[in-house]
């Protein structure tokens, strides 16, 4: 028994007239039959099932229609099409500061927030000094939650939300909270609740991130499902797609083609590293000012011009490496990492715009 | 509903809390304002049309303040619940809580705040040297009639609210008429008698002459004006409920 199921989900917005209008051209438009809603698909047949203990990732560039999904699996949102299923207790932390009340106490705000999140009294009495102690909050309980800064905000609301022990954990976003020491310490809080054997949904910006947490992936794009599967094919392809230049994108079409971009992006990418790690190997193209992207195309360029024995070698290479231990040249993969990190926030502020 | 409500009973008792804290916040007075803002309606209401309808009427300041008792428990509760459903947005989109708990912990608040005003009026009603007796119990069946039925307004103005915040300031002028045909502050034997009975029509009045008769006159009022507030509620919560329950996933698109 799956513990969450997606069935052909899909979820329609609706837009239009309807949020701006008052009463008065409600009415004249009606009676002119000039009243337009527009739809809008967030999501589209969107179809897939996670085990327990399973941590899925979903990636998409902005617009995917990732958190619609996550307020349809949530129930906050009830699907226009098809239907998700969950078994257990779901507790999910979408957007986490907001939702408070500015003119209530830090004390208050926790109380409240605990009893909306289904906590009992009694749970939130015993919790409570450990919630203030994990958010650092202890000298401003008394404070008005307007008075907190925006950090604080999100320090208070991820540690409420991260007290419980449930089911389904569902992360939008909530990794990148807080000061650097936070992120550390939530990223260690929640990798524990994860290791009690809770099945978890990330999303995330960061392929990085996703790779690192997740067993299954989940590929939204402008509400398709583009690709559904282990978390290291669909991240390599997604990550081959986000270094494409984007009038060059284009998705792929069916589980070969996947796999096919998944691995030569696996090739390329080892490349990279060498590349980075040994210059001196690779005299003809060190150029410094190279952008991420043309890299990473360049590169795979040069996997498409190898020969099958050659992508072969290489694969084999990468195969020997566990992918999450350190290859001996550590400190290039970081640096060669935090580049395609920084490459991709800065792909998500441009779709942003 | 009342297993729900059971399950999120933490919840509630904190939403309650809360309506508490924000209405009275930065007041030196706090909760007595429920008290004295009551009072001082009653008392304006009754300097001004004492001479003109109450010089011959005995308890007219009890007459008043049956009227006021309702009306303002009426309003508070009704303009209240409209505003909760948008007032919660941010938690409802992203907290998955039925909606309607928002709306009856407001009601619960109002509730609470009706509570304290009718101390007061029985105090009053002493005061005026009018007496208590079995009869007086039935105004039980007032009481509890009045949340339910304010909560079936307040479900359609919430729902209604979300769709069209137009709704307020028409509200507005409703509660303004409603306060002018509810015979407040006038005597219904001003009105041409064979309109008298129009004023049946009007829930609210049909409260406030509940009221009216168990205190002043010291009866219990008759089967047709218990059926009347039955009928009234009964309807006015199916309407509420049905429009609730209609466009309860739509909420979210609006907000």
């Amino acid at each position: 028994m799956p513990a969450i199921e997606c069935n052909n989900v899909s979820i329609r917005y609706k837009t239009g007239d309807l949020q701006q209008i008052g009463l008065k051209d409600f009415v004249i438009k009606k009676l002119t039959h000039t009243y337009h809603v527009e739809e809008f698909w967030a999501d589209r047949d969107i179809t897939f099932s996670v085990e327990r203990g399973d941590m899925l990732g979903i990636v998409g560039t902005n617009g995917a229609g990732k958190s619609t999904l996550l307020k349809a699996i949530t129930g906050i949102m009830v699907p226009t099409r098809g239907s998700v299923r969950s078994e257990g207790k779901v507790a999910a932390l979408l957007e986490l500061a907001s939702g408070f009340d500015n003119e209530l106490t830090v004390r208050e705000n926790t109380f409240l927030r605990g009893a909306l999140l289904g906590y009992t009294r009694e749970f939130m009495h015993k919790k409570y000094d450990d919630i203030i102690a994990f958010a650092e909050l202890e000298d401003f309980q008394d404070y008005m939650f307007k008075q907190l800064s925006s950090g604080m905000k999100s320090r208070l609301a991820f540690s409420i939300a991260c007290l419980v022990e449930p089911d389904i954990l569902i992360l939008d976003e909530v990794l990148s909270v807080g000061d650097e020491a936070f992120k550390e310490k939530s990223a260690r809080r929640i990798k524990g609740i994860l290791a009690n054997g809770v099945t978890g949904i990330l999303v995330s910006h960061s392929v990085q991130q996703v790779r690192e947490l997740c067993n299954k992936c989940l590929w939204l794009d402008h509400g398709r499902q583009v690709a559904f599967g282990p978390a290291d094919v669909v991240c390599n392809a997604y990550s081959a797609f986000l270094f494409t230049p984007k009038e060059q994108r284009r998705l792929p079409a069916d589980e070969a083609e996947l796999t096919d971009v998944s691995n030569r992006f696996r090739v390329a990418w080892r490349i990279g590293v060498k590349e980075r790690a040994h210059p001196e190997d690779f005299p003809y193209f060190i150029d410094k000012n190279e952008t991420e992207t043309a890299r990473i195309q360049r590169l795979m360029n040069i996997v498409d011009r190898l020969s099958p024995e050659e992508r072969q070698q290489i694969e084999d290479e990468i195969d020997g490496v566990d992918r999450n231990a350190p290859p001996e040249d550590t400190g290039e993969i970081t640096a060669a990492q935090v580049m395609a990190d920084v490459a991709i926030e800065a792909e998500y502020d441009e779709d942003a715009d | 509903m009342i297993k729900k409500l059971e399950s999120y009973k933490f919840l509630f008792s904190e939403l309650v809390k809360r309506d508490f804290k924000k209405k009275y916040k930065r007041t030196v007075l706090g909760m007595l304002w429920s008290i004295i803002s009551p009072l001082l309606n009653v008392l304006v209401l009754l300097m001004i049309f004492k001479n003109i309808f109450g010089n011959n009427r005995p308890h007219f300041i009890i007459y008043i303040f049956s009227g006021t008792l309702v009306m303002s428990f009426y309003t508070e509760c009704t303009q209240g619940c409209m505003r909760s459903l948008m007032a919660n947005a941010p938690i409802f989109t992203k907290i998955n809580v039925p909606k309607s708990l928002f709306l009856i912990s407001k009601s619960v608040q109002a509730y609470i705040n009706f509570g304290l005003t009718l101390l007061v009026y029985f105090v009053f009603c002493l005061c005026d040297g009018l007496t208590f007796g079995l009869h007086t119990l039935s105004l039980i069946y007032p009481i509890v009639m009045l949340l339910l039925f304010n909560i079936g307004v307040g479900l359609t103005l919430s729902a209604l609210f979300v769709f069209f915040r137009d709704i307020e300031y028409l509200y507005s002028i409703f509660l303004l008429l409603l306060n002018y045909i509810s015979a407040i502050f006038y005597p219904v034997d001003i009105v041409p008698e064979q309109y008298q009975r129009l004023f049946y029509l009007n829930p609210v009045y049909v409260f406030i002459k509940y009221f009216r008769i168990v205190m002043i006159e010291g009866y219990a009022p008759s089967l047709t004006i218990h059926l009347i507030i039955l009928f009234d509620t009964v309807l006015i919560l199916l309407i509420g409920f049905f429009i609730y329950k209609k466009f309860n996933h739509e909420f979210l698109y609006y907000v």
